[in-house]
């Protein structure tokens, strides 16, 4: 039942939205190029970030660096069941959206996509947004200076989710 | 915030190369991270495209006002500060029903109106009011329908199936928003300034 979920989920969606569509008189294929075209642009634009982001992420794994930071961490890994390879995602999550691309692409391309740690970063990486990012971008827009308990809440959250994330991947998957 | 990690992440990856004798090493990665950037991005380009196109489909359709007026009790509990009629309400119902369905560039402008409107409710203009701290936390615990970009992720690393993490997303996402919802409800009663 479960595997039945995401099996089908793409081809219902698929019609679903087609169906939809076409029943309301979309013009539904120039409607799909022209969001295609959106999201062309996006990606474009996130190719220079990814070049940095990776670059530095790349010197920091090869120098040892992570090695040694993972290796401080991993007590407060163990706490919640997260595996060492997954600590620093826990911590770029909320900081960056396109750090957090590219480390679990760099995490992927070492561990594999379909291992139990590519399985929980896929999710950490979907199931949560950048807290940092938002909260600068819609409290900058109106000047509000006190946040008050919104970063605390949303760590608090993002922290809920990973336990979950642990939970549901070990349920779902195996470790 | 990102300009001090980017340096220290590189300056600390250095230093620790030249001590720990990798410097080689580094000097390699940094040649192949930036060709794998490029890569990456060319790789999702594909997938996230589609899901774009597809999901502007169903904006047209009419699918995304339709779960709005549908999230319309929930946004009641959400927001009792906000009066049901004002455009707040409208804005940032909006927006997490554009989120909903991935369209980040159309979230956004919803966002910054509903932000906007809430700031005009807002007694002391300098202090965040219990429903912007609300919608900015179920802004970072939005779930979303179809997790395109670490479909596109899983994808480009040559997952066999890429797809099969969309329903622990869907539930470790409901996880965030639920948590965040009552931790935001529980904390504003205190937090006060």
């Amino acid at each position: 039942m479960l595997e039945g979920i995401s099996k089908f989920a793409i081809p219902v969606i698929f019609i679903l939205i087609l169906s939809i569509g076409l029943e309301k008189d979309v013009k539904v294929y120039d409607v799909f190029l022209e969001g295609a075209r959106e999201g062309f642009t996006t990606v474009v634009k996130i190719i220079p970030p990814l070049i940095g982001l990776m670059v530095a992420i790349g010197v920091f794994r090869a120098s040892g660096a992570l090695d040694i930071l993972v290796y401080i961490l991993k007590p407060l890994g163990e706490l919640i069941g997260l595996p060492r390879e997954a600590i620093p995602m826990a911590i770029l999550r909320p900081i960056s959206g396109s750090a957090s691309l590219a480390l679990v692409s760099d995490i992927m391309q070492k561990n594999g996509p379909d291992s139990f740690v590519g399985r929980l970063v896929s999710v950490m990486m979907g199931s949560t947004e950048t807290i940092v990012y938002t909260m600068t971008v819609y409290f900058g827009a109106v000047g509000i200076s006190k946040t008050r308990h919104t970063l605390p809440a949303a760590l608090m959250a993002e922290l809920c989710s990973i336990i979950s994330a642990v939970w549901v991947c070990t349920l779902l998957f195996g470790r | 915030m990102l300009n001090y990690i980017w340096a220290g992440l590189l300056l600390f990856g250095f230093i620790t190369a030249i001590v720990t004798g990798r410097v080689d090493a580094a000097t390699k990665a940094v040649m192949d991270s930036a060709k794998s950037g490029v890569t990456l991005g060319i790789e999702l380009m594909g997938v996230v495209c589609l899901w774009s196109g597809l999901m502007s489909i169903a904006e047209k359709g009419g699918l995304v006002r339709a779960f709005s007026r549908a999230l319309n009790p929930l946004m009641r509990f959400l927001f009792p500060g906000v009066p049901l009629k004002h455009k707040a309400m409208g804005a940032m119902v909006m927006n997490i029903a554009a989120n909903f369905f991935g369209l980040g560039n159309a979230a956004t402008p919803f966002g910054l109106k509903a932000m906007t409107e809430l700031q005009k409710l807002n007694k002391d203009s300098n202090v965040a009011t219990d429903s912007m701290c609300m919608f900015l936390i179920i802004n970072t615990a939005t779930i979303q329908l179809i997790p395109a970009t670490v479909i596109a992720l899983r994808s480009a690393a040559g997952s066999v199936k890429p797809t099969e993490i969309m329903l622990p997303i869907w539930i470790s996402s409901f996880v965030a928003f639920l948590c965040g919802v009552l931790i935001c409800k529980l904390f504003s009663k205190v937090w006060r300034c």
